[in-house]
């Protein structure tokens, strides 16, 4: 059998509690993204493009849905022999059950998984970045530096910088010091959350880490420090294209607002790199002689009569006559009636909003509508905020 | 539905269609901004819970096997039954030729399938059907075949095969007509048997030198059967000439039929690219028109249709046209009335104009 060099871990399991009302039902990397995508489609199909087909999908928090979408990991082209998608949640041992406490103990409980496989690398993904990145070459970075583990950064405003983890280097980008978030940031290198690992030295500070009582067993709070600490190889790999951590719905709502650039940062039409999602078998949308559409995305299924202005309208929408959405994201097959009027919302999957209803927020913040929510033209002032 | 298998025969007729036809069968023809002719047959099949189909190629098949693979798409790749590929019979000495030939030579198949009953179809037919409804007539009639017709609204001058009928379906007479009149009842090509019938009269057919299913089958069984007509109430389209390919794709863009055809609980299932959804710019206007994922929209666009991946520069004008998968339409080009076949480019200015009720039609490919 061919050996597996590189192995893909996406830790997916997070609730996703900033992202407030869109992950009641679902998990975060379920939430719909861009028209037809799901934010998990992203480092899945990342991993299929970069050659990796072996990817456990770390689940937990309401997995359901997140489940069947990924299926037999088809869609992405990870229905391999001997490979494709695992489904990895958390599962009964002889000491008993217990949730995934963190990033790393998710992976550490998942040893077992990855000593079957036995690679000779380990990749970490996280399964709520919107980005495009070809792996293989991160891995190639990691094979040359002879490390023992090399983090993805990125460079970011300096003024954002305390908002992430940063990274400082030497001039052969080998990690000197990384800070969690610091008020008085040394570099502008953010950790991605992205880490290619030798699977033998990780799984000795898994371990170590396992037995730490005081530990969060977090990557970036516990791992990387530790290795840091010790003096082990890390490295850095620098990426310079597009990625957003969709974490908020503020993020989010900008993300999909970046696709409507007119030369949006994340090329969505890369013939090469195409980013894969479950099908869902409709055909072309229909623009009918009402309907006024610019600077936007739409997908197939949609129908739209209405006008559209900058927004992002997901497969199956309708928009009835006379609507108007502006700077909005409307999820899949949701319904929107005659002279309704959304602006600056993200209006989930399945919604039925009414005719003549308002959705706009008063203080220019994003607006969220629920899944499955039913807004009336009556209550929808009530709606609001 | 697991009793029956289905066929779906593609060595059908294209000499009116043969601008689009000339690289690839019928069956195979682009149409409704996704799909490909032959994804209503299968879709319909699959709906129906039929989980057996046979292809019968015709000989420019590359683009068929292309689009169907294993059948993954359509939910037919299967450890049992599922899709099957079942070649053209080569004709002897050039003497024969036809689907007599072909059905015959795969009679094995179809006699050691465990399906108790065959549904035949063509691919040229664009409807959104559930047999279901069919086996059911089938059963209750009593029939030894049954075939499905509509009643056509127009007049269709590219002919086809008109039944008469009594009340009770019993099939009075079947005659293939040049031009089909206002409320004929003309048949869709889809016929269900049991497969031991079917098996009887393609060996006598092919036995008495017969070529045609149809013609040297059906019309000659007397009273050794009988025939029963199911009418299909739905929306139906035939495309057997260039005109009626337009005219179908422009019923497409009536709401009404988008939505029967595509919006059912039955889906129309087709080979999936995995396109971006289709981005509107700035200065974008479109109108009435269909438009697929993978197009960038720059220009205008109305009452047309796009396919995957068609780019639509700035200050372009598509009006009443049918722009197929990967065409490039340059800054400031115009097309009305023209059909263009796959990866066409209409460099810079280009104006291009078809007769309202003639499109013209470009080329796959060619760059103008």
């Amino acid at each position: 059998m061919r050996k597996t060099e590189c192995l893909a871990m996406i830790l997916a399991g997070g609730q996703g509690s900033r992202l407030g009302a869109l992950t009641k039902k679902i998990a975060k990397p379920a939430v719909p993204f861009g028209g037809k995508y799901r934010i998990i489609d992203f480092p899945l199909s990342n991993c299929s493009n970069s050659g990796i087909d072996k990817v456990g999908v770390l689940t937990q928090y309401r997995p359901l849905e997140l489940h069947s979408y990924l299926g037999t990991g088809g869609a992405w082209d990870l229905d391999r022999n001997g490979g494709g998608v695992f489904i990895l949640p958390p599962y009964a041992q002889e000491k008993g059950a217990d949730w995934y406490k963190g990033t790393a103990d998710a992976i550490y409980q998942n040893i077992n998984f990855i000593e079957i496989t036995n690679p000779e690398y380990v990749l970490i993904l996280s399964g709520d970045h919107i980005y495009t990145m070809d792996y293989s070459w991160m891995i190639e970075s990691h094979k040359m530096n002879k490390g023992e583990a090399t983090i993805g950064v990125i460079e970011v405003p300096w003024e954002e910088a305390p908002r992430f983890g940063i990274m400082s280097t030497d001039k052969k980008g080998r990690v000197t010091e990384f800070a969690e978030k610091p008020s008085k940031p040394k570099s502008n290198l953010a950790s991605m959350g992205i880490y290619v690992f030798n699977w033998k030295f990780l799984k000795r500070y898994l371990e170590e880490d396992a037995k730490d009582s005081v530990s969060n067993h977090d990557f970036g709070k516990n791992i990387i420090p530790k290795m840091l600490a010790a003096d082990a190889k890390l490295f850095s790999y620098a990426f310079d294209g597009y990625w957003k951590d969709v974490g908020t719905i503020a993020s989010l709502w900008e993300a999909n607002m970046d696709l409507l650039k007119e030369n949006p940062s994340l090329n969505l039409h890369d013939p090469l790199w195409k980013v894969y999602s479950v099908n869902p078998s409709l055909p072309p949308h229909y623009i009918a002689s009402t309907a006024n559409v610019t600077s936007s995305i739409v997908s197939e299924g949609a129908m739209i009569y209405g006008e559209v202005e900058n927004s992002v309208i997901f497969h199956g929408v309708k928009i009835g006559k006379g609507a108007k959405i502006i700077n909005s994201v409307i999820m899949p097959f949701t319904t929107i009636g005659e002279n309704a009027y959304i602006e600056k919302a993200v209006v989930a999957q399945n919604c039925e909003i009414g005719s003549g209803a308002k959705i706009i927020s008063e203080d220019n913040s994003v607006i969220v509508v629920p899944e499955g929510e039913v807004v009336l033209a009556e209550n929808s002032s009530k709606q609001v905020g | 539905m697991k009793t029956v298998m289905g066929i779906i025969d593609l060595q059908e007729n294209d000499k009116l269609i043969k601008e689009m036809t000339a690289k690839r069968p019928l069956a195979a023809v682009p149409f409704a901004g996704r799909y490909r002719l032959i994804d209503f047959s299968l879709s319909s099949m699959v709906n129906s819970g039929m989980d057996t189909v046979g292809i019968l190629l015709p000989n420019k098949s590359r683009s068929i096997l292309d689009h169907l693979r294993s059948g993954k798409d359509w939910d037919l790749a299967r450890k049992h039954d599922g899709l099957f590929y079942l070649p053209p019979a080569e004709a002897e000495n050039g003497l024969r030729n036809g689907n007599i030939q072909s059905f015959y030579r795969h009679l094995d198949f179809i006699e050691n399938s465990s399906q108790k009953y065959v549904l035949i179809s063509g691919s040229r037919i664009v409807y959104n059907m559930n047999f279901d409804n069919v086996l059911r007539f089938h059963q209750n009639t009593g029939a030894d075949i049954t075939m499905v017709y509509n009643m056509e609204s127009t007049e269709n001058t590219a002919g086809g095969t008109v039944i008469k009928t009594a009340e009770n379906g019993l099939v009075q007479d079947i005659a293939v007509q040049a031009v089909t009149y206002e409320d004929a009842k003309v048949a869709m090509g889809i016929y269900l048997m049991d497969k031991h019938i079917f098996t009887n009269i393609v060996e006598s057919c092919f036995s008495h030198g017969g070529t045609n299913f149809l013609i040297d089958g059906l019309m000659h069984v007397d009273d050794s059967y009988s025939i029963y007509g199911f009418k299909h109430d739905g929306y139906v389209a035939r495309i057997n000439s260039t005109a009626s390919y337009y005219k179908a794709s422009m019923e497409i863009l009536n709401p009404e039929i988008w939505q029967e055809i595509f919006m059912n609980v039955d889906r129309v299932y087709t080979k999936v690219k995995d396109e971006a959804p289709a981005q509107y710019k700035k200065n974008a206007k479109a109108t009435n028109s269909l438009i697929a994922n993978g197009c960038v929209v720059e220009g205008t666009v109305e009452n047309s249709i796009l396919f995957r991946g068609v780019k639509v520069g700035k200050g372009v004008h598509v009006k009443n046209s049918i722009v197929m998968q990967k065409c490039d339409l340059q800054e400031d080009a115009l097309i009305e009335n023209v059909i263009c076949d796959k990866n066409v480019v209409i460099t810079h200015g280009k104006w291009l104009k078809g007769a309202s009720n003639y499109p013209l039609i470009v080329e796959k490919g060619v760059v103008i």
